[in-house]
C-alpha cells in the first residue's frame, strides 16, 4: 500500500447537479422573498408618512374636504376585539390541545375532535361571521344588532382551530419520559400537566397562540357584518365599533387620496401592532424559561 | 408531627395524596428529615401477567424481593424485565392499550387492589429511569424538589430534604454553589443521580432502577453502583441491568427472566458460578441472549 497522496475525484457530473440543486433552492428563496419584500416596502412608503401624532390621536371624523381624522378608534377597537377573542380563544385552545395529547389521545372521540378541528381550520373567515351574523345579529342578542363582542366571537371561531393545532403539535413535542418521571414520583396528572408539560412547551404555545392573534387581528370579512362600521371610540364592547381592518376597507374606497393614504397608514400600524405583540410574548416567555 | 417509626413505617397505611393540607397535618416528615430504621419493607409479586393491548409480555411471574437487598433482573432484551418492574409502581398501565392482572404487594398491602391510589403508590415506589431525565425547566433544586412539593412541603423543611437527598446521592459538593443553574447543564451521570436524589427525596420505601446506568461512563456508572450499595441500607432496591457485571457487582440475588418468564431466581454469586438452569448458565457465560 501507497501513502494517499490524492483525495478521491468527484465526478464532474455530480459537482454540477450540486451546483443546480444550489441555484435551483437559491432562486426559489428569491421568488417567495420577492413579494414579501415588496408587501413591507410598501407599507413603509406609503404609510409612514401618515404616522403623525394626530394620526393615532384623533377618531375618523367623515369630513370629506380639509382635515379627515386619525385612527384612533380603530386601533381602540382592534384591541378590545382581539382582547376579547384572545382570552377565549388560547384558554380554550390550549385546553383541548391538552385534552387531545394527556387524555384523548387516539380514543375515538379525540379524533373525531381533530377532524372537526381540521375542518374548521379550512373553512373561510366569511363564513363564521355568517354564522355569528345568522345567529347573533339578527335576532339582536343583547339589546343591539352590530356589537362589537360578537365581531370577537367570530374572530374567536377563526382562532380556536389555530390555537389547538398548533398547541397540539407543540404538547407532542414533550418528551413523554418526562411525564413517566412526574408519574413516578406520584404526581396526579393535572400536576403533570401544570408543572411540567405546560412549563416545557410554554415558548412553544406562546408562538401558536402569537400566530392565531395575528391571523385574528387582519380579518376584515367576518367584521363588516358583525361589528359594522363607526368613527368614535368605544369602551363597550355592545355597541358598533370601528376596526383597522375595517377602516383600511372603507378608506381604500374613498375617491379621496388623502383618505386612500390613511388607509397605508392604518396598514403598517397594523403590521406594527402584531410586530410589536411577537416581540413582547417572547420576551416574556423566554423570561418565564429562565426563572 | 407524630414521631418516627409509627405511621411512617407502616406500609398498609398509604400516604394521603388527596391534598397538601391533610398531608401536612398527617403525614410523618418524608425520608431525608427522619432518622432511618435498617427496617426495609418486602414486595412480593404472584400471578403477574402484563400486556400490551393483546400481546403478553409477562406471562405469569412469582417473585418476591426481600427488604434491604439489591435484586438483579437479568435477561435478553424484550423478555419483559422492564414491564415486571414497571408493573410494580403501576406505571405499566399509564402506556395506552396495556393492563396488568395479579397481585403486587407491598408487605400486606395489596397495591392492585380496588380503591388503591396509584399517586400513593408511586410515592411508596419510587422509580429511576434508563435516560436520566431531569424537567427541563427546573433548576437543580427544583428537580429535587418537584416530588416534595406535591406533599405541601415549603420553606426551610423543603430546603433541608433537598440538600440531604442531594448529600445521599454524593452530588452535594458538585452542585452546592449552583442549585439555581439548569439541572440539565450537569454531565450525565451528574443528571442521573440528580434523578436518583429527586426519587429519594419524596421518601420512598422501594426503588426500581430500570437500567440505570445504561447511557453512563464506566466512572459514572460506578460512582451510581456505589450510590445503589448505600441506598440499599434504608431501601428495597430493584434493578434492571443488561450488564452482567453489574448484576454481579451490586447484586444480593439475581432473576433470569427469558420470554416472559422467570428462569431462576438465586443467590448472585450462586446464579454466576453454579446456576442450576442450562438456559441461566448459557446466558451469564455469553451463550446465548
Amino acid at each position: 500500500m501507497s501513502a494517499i497522496t490524492q483525495l478521491p475525484q468527484i465526478s464532474a457530473r455530480r459537482r454540477a447537479t450540486d451546483r443546480a440543486m444550489r441555484g435551483v433552492l437559491w432562486t426559489a428563496t428569491g421568488i417567495a422573498l420577492i413579494p414579501l419584500v415588496l408587501v413591507i416596502y410598501y407599507l413603509i412608503h406609503k404609510g409612514a408618512g401618515q404616522w403623525t401624532s394626530n394620526f393615532f390621536t384623533t377618531d375618523p371624523n367623515g369630513n370629506f374636504f380639509g382635515n379627515h381624522g386619525g385612527i384612533r378608534s380603530a386601533i381602540f377597537g382592534t384591541l378590545e376585539l382581539i382582547g376579547i377573542a384572545s382570552a377565549i380563544a388560547i384558554p380554550v385552545g390550549i385546553a383541548v390541545a391538552l385534552y387531545l395529547t394527556e387524555y384523548g389521545k387516539d380514543s375515538l372521540f379525540a379524533n373525531v375532535v381533530r377532524y372537526f378541528v381540521d375542518v374548521m381550520t379550512g373553512v373561510p373567515s366569511i363564513v363564521f361571521g355568517l354564522f355569528i351574523y345568522i345567529v347573533l345579529v339578527v335576532s339582536k342578542v343583547g339589546g343591539s344588532g352590530f356589537a362589537g363582542w360578537k365581531g370577537a366571537l367570530a374572530v374567536t371561531l377563526l382562532m380556536l382551530p389555530i390555537v389547538i393545532r398548533s398547541s397540539e403539535v407543540v404538547l407532542l413535542l414533550v418528551p413523554s419520559s418526562l411525564r413517566e418521571a412526574a408519574l413516578a414520583l406520584g404526581s396526579p396528572r393535572w400536576r403533570v400537566i401544570t408543572r411540567v408539560v405546560l412549563p416545557t412547551s410554554a415558548s412553544g404555545l406562546v408562538t401558536g397562540s402569537l400566530l392565531a392573534v395575528a391571523r385574528g387581528m387582519g380579518e376584515t370579512a367576518p367584521l363588516l357584518f358583525t361589528v359594522s362600521y363607526t368613527m368614535t371610540a368605544t369602551g363597550n364592547p355592545n355597541t358598533l365599533m370601528n376596526t383597522l381592518p375595517v377602516q383600511i376597507y372603507n378608506d381604500i374606497h374613498s375617491p379621496e387620496p388623502a383618505v386612500i393614504a390613511r388607509a397605508w397608514g392604518a396598514a403598517l400600524t397594523l403590521v406594527a401592532i402584531v410586530l410589536i405583540l411577537n416581540l413582547l410574548a417572547r420576551a416574556i416567555s423566554r423570561r418565564s424559561r429562565m426563572a | 408531627m407524630i414521631p418516627d417509626g409509627t405511621t411512617s413505617k407502616d406500609p398498609t397505611k398509604m400516604p394521603d395524596a388527596k391534598g397538601p393540607s391533610e398531608q401536612t397535618e398527617t403525614a410523618p416528615p418524608r425520608e431525608a428529615t427522619r432518622a432511618r430504621t435498617a427496617e426495609g419493607h418486602a414486595v412480593n409479586v404472584s400471578d403477574l401477567h402484563a400486556y400490551y393491548g393483546a400481546n403478553e409480555a409477562v406471562k405469569g411471574i412469582d417473585i418476591s424481593f426481600p427488604p434491604n437487598e439489591v435484586t438483579a433482573i437479568i435477561g435478553p432484551s424484550g423478555c419483559g424485565k422492564s414491564t415486571m418492574v414497571r408493573c410494580i409502581n403501576r406505571m405499566h398501565e399509564e402506556i395506552p392499550g396495556a393492563r396488568a392482572t395479579g397481585a403486587v404487594k407491598l408487605d400486606d398491602l395489596d397495591l392492585y387492589a380496588a380503591g388503591v391510589d396509584v399517586t400513593a403508590v408511586r410515592r411508596l415506589i419510587g422509580m429511576v429511569f434508563q435516560k436520566a431525565n431531569p424537567f427541563p425547566t427546573m433548576s437543580i433544586f427544583d428537580n429535587v424538589a418537584a416530588g416534595l412539593r406535591l406533599t405541601g412541603q415549603r420553606g426551610s423543611d423543603l430546603r433541608e430534604t433537598v440538600h440531604k437527598a442531594l448529600r445521599s446521592v454524593g452530588l452535594w459538593e458538585e452542585v452546592k454553589n449552583r442549585l439555581n443553574a439548569p439541572g440539565i447543564g450537569l454531565s450525565g451521570g451528574q443528571q442521573q443521580r440528580l434523578c436518583i436524589a429527586r426519587t429519594v427525596a419524596v421518601g420512598p420505601e422501594v426503588i426500581l432502577m430500570d437500567e440505570p446506568c445504561s447511557a453512563l461512563d464506566p466512572v459514572a456508572t460506578l460512582k451510581v453502583e456505589e450510590l445503589i450499595d448505600e441506598l440499599k441500607e434504608r431501601y428495597t432496591i430493584v434493578i434492571v441491568t443488561h450488564n452482567m457485571q453489574q448484576a454481579a457487582r451490586v447484586a444480593d440475588s439475581t432473576v433470569f427472566m427469558l420470554d416472559g418468564l422467570v428462569v431462576e431466581h438465586g443467590p448472585t454469586t450462586e446464579m454466576f458460578t453454579n446456576p442450576s438452569d442450562e438456559r441461566t448458565e448459557r446466558y451469564v457465560t455469553g451463550k446465548f441472549g
